[in-house]
């Protein structure tokens, strides 16, 4: 380790965090995010650009975000031409229920895992954590299979069945160490006050974990709405109850044309998503270090 | 979109979810009977609780796995998947008796075996793959974890503007992963897309972004860093924020340099959150399917990793037999890898089991 008085210099300063900084070092600072943001940001943008060109002129080599001759035809075409509503809303349809189904099962079986010392239980949490190594496509062939058996193939109801469970690992997780961090008294106040153990888990504890089943519903509901691979293997030939991802995927495959309202269909999708992640995402951030990381 | 897709939606949608709650209620009101009615168990109430969400997990993701274990010793494909699914058992009966060397290997193992001696997909074998895998994984996390330290420390000091950078660097992360990566890759076209348009603007030569092997290899990768840093930088900066300043007070007392503190405190401290972020990113990056899958347009096998390789396997090859060994040698090299880490580390020694 020799590291002369001069890089240790360049270290301290790089990694001191005080309030004292030199403006030289602070517009350093600040450039070194503005650049990191523009990259975080321009590919972005250069869709929102793709999505109000006109159609004779997709392609392009101009890097500019708003093109001269802006225009919104590409949003009128996909949702009126294309099927993009539909898709959405059977997206919707599907995730929605789902995330409610993961929720309740994930919180109840969290509560379990949290308050009882069961035999079973430690071998229980590692199987969960052990699902996280499953590669998607792995489950995929017997899911197919099985799907294919049961008539479950191009059905909102196979899907439906198959994504319910998906997050359920990942949210007893969250969801057991938000619990943890709950005091036993406030149950036990409850039920010294005649609660049973059901209703102070009802009245007390799902109160207080309201961020947490927050977080967990957001994170069943974007595991759901952002799948492509399960939904491609189940609804691959049924056009009609396609997802959003198959659907732009299609636009996407013919380069050309669809170029266009391939964009404007991301916009689409991804504004209302947008906002609720951003909405969230103080409190996503300290729920997600609460319960993965405090245990 | 019209009232009668609506309305058929719902009515599918709603009957799935109506029967799963009925099937919920029947389980429930069965454990309350032999647990607590018949047993007398105390783990009566927690049983209950777990009920619903054992049968479901019992239902998803045990009995498939159990299914694709057994799958995996036969020699199934898509020729003998028909209404009666005539696939047996690996047990060497129709096989030539001369090719058969070992017992073990050609005939129990024998899609194990072919795993490491056949091509998995066309023409590539299993260990490039599986060493492009690995390069995937580590070139993806040092970046992850690099930038996403360095802009969780540049966004852990108090200034002006802080909230707005650190909305505008979470931006990769909010967007839905289908529409990031299918919008990079049409950037990736050799004429239109803005990486090349800005390499030609500073004079360089553009890239063969889709269709040169190495490039495209380069392309996934830097396509999964700028989406993977937002996460590890949020993650990461949790991390800092819970680490009392009266540390740094104390190191500054005693002298300690900038390094010196960035050594002693913040990375010990930052441990017990960098290691399950770690663990955590291996597999995803490990497993992650949408980026190689959808970047390699031309699927192009020297860019696959390997669960894009067992996807094509099994559903562009249809050897479900052949790909369901593949999965669990993908599987056992997982949890090898993260018991392995457990133990070196020694997280999950505090988690309360």
């Amino acid at each position: 380790m020799s590291v002369t008085a001069k890089q240790t210099g360049a270290f301290s300063s790089f990694f001191k965090a005080r309030r004292g900084d030199s403006p030289f070092k602070r517009l350093l600072i600040h450039l070194t995010l503005i650049f990191s943001s523009i990259i975080a940001v321009y590919p972005v943008l250069r869709v929102v650009s793709v999505s109000l060109r006109p159609g004779n002129r997709l392609l392009s080599t101009s890097l500019a975000i708003i093109p001269e001759d802006a225009t919104l035809d590409n949003y009128v075409t996909v949702l009126l031409d294309q099927n993009l509503l539909l898709w959405v809303w059977n997206s919707l349809a599907i995730t929605v229920s789902t995330a409610i189904i993961g929720v309740i099962l994930a919180s109840t079986s969290a509560y379990a895992f949290s308050r009882w010392k069961f035999p079973g239980r430690t071998s229980g949490l590692i199987f969960l954590l052990a699902t996280q190594m499953i590669p998607a496509a792995m489950l995929m062939v017997p899911i197919f299979i099985l799907a294919v058996r049961l008539n479950l193939v191009g059905t909102y109801r196979g899907l439906v069945i198959a994504y319910s469970v998906s997050s359920i690992p990942f949210s007893i997780w969250i969801l057991k160490g938000y619990y943890d961090t709950i005091p036993l008294d406030l149950e036990e106040a409850a039920m010294i006050d005649g609660a049973g153990r059901l209703s102070a888990f009802y009245r007390i504890i799902l109160p207080l974990s309201t961020p947490a089943l927050a977080i967990v519903f957001l994170f069943s509901f974007m595991t759901a709405w952002n799948d492509y691979l399960l939904a491609r293997v189940l609804l691959a030939n049924a056009t009609a109850i396609w997802t959003w991802p198959l659907g732009l995927q299609s636009l996407q495959g013919q380069f050309q044309t669809a170029w266009g309202q391939f964009a404007a269909g991301s916009v689409l999708v991804t504004i209302p998503v947008l906002v609720l992640f951003l909405y969230s995402s103080r409190w996503l951030i300290s729920g997600l270090t609460l319960g993965g990381v405090k245990g | 979109m019209t009232f009668e897709v609506i309305t058929s939606s719902l009515g599918q949608v709603g009957s799935t979810v109506l029967f799963i709650l009925v099937g919920t209620i029947l389980l429930e009101i069965l454990i309350y009977l032999i647990m607590g009615k018949v047993l007398k168990s105390r783990y009566t109430l927690p049983a209950m609780l777990l009920g619903p969400g054992i049968v479901g997990l019992a239902a998803l993701i045990v009995y498939p796995l159990l299914w694709e274990l057994n799958l995996s010793f036969t020699n199934m494909s898509l020729r003998r998947f028909g209404d009666k699914a005539e696939y047996t058992w690996l047990v060497c009966q129709a096989a030539d008796p001369a090719a058969i060397n070992s017992w073990l290997f050609d005939c129990l193992l024998k899609n194990y075996a072919d795993v490491f001696r056949l091509p998995v997909l066309k023409q590539v074998y299993f260990f490039p793959v599986f060493f492009r895998t690995i390069l995937w994984t580590f070139i993806n996390l040092v970046f992850h974890l690099l930038g996403g330290l360095g802009l969780a420390m540049l966004l852990n000091r108090p200034m002006r503007g802080r909230a707005l950078y650190r909305t505008l660097l979470i931006l990769p992360w909010a967007i839905p992963q289908v529409i990031a990566v299918l919008a990079w890759r049409g950037e990736f076209n050799f004429e239109y897309g803005f990486p090349n348009i800005m390499l030609t603007q500073i004079g360089l030569e553009p890239v063969k972004w889709l269709t040169d092997p190495t490039w495209n290899f380069i392309a996934m990768c830097m396509v999964n860093i700028w989406l993977g840093i937002p996460f590890m930088m949020v993650i990461l900066l949790g991390g800092l924020q819970s680490i009392s300043r009266e540390y740094y007070e104390a190191a500054e007392i005693d002298g300690a340099g900038g390094w010196g503190q960035f050594r002693n405190i913040t990375l010990p401290l930052l441990q017990p959150v960098m290691t399950p972020a770690i663990i955590l990113g291996t597999i995803w990056t490990f497993n992650n399917f949408n980026v190689p899958f959808f970047i390699n347009q031309f699927e192009l096998e020297t860019s696959d990793i390997l669960v894009t390789a067992l996807f094509r396997a099994a559903f562009q090859y249809n050897r479900y037999g052949f790909s369901a060994a593949f999965a669990f040698v993908i599987f056992i090299i997982l949890l090898l890898y993260s018991i392995f880490y457990i133990h070196v580390t020694g997280t999950l020694k505090e988690v309360k089991l």
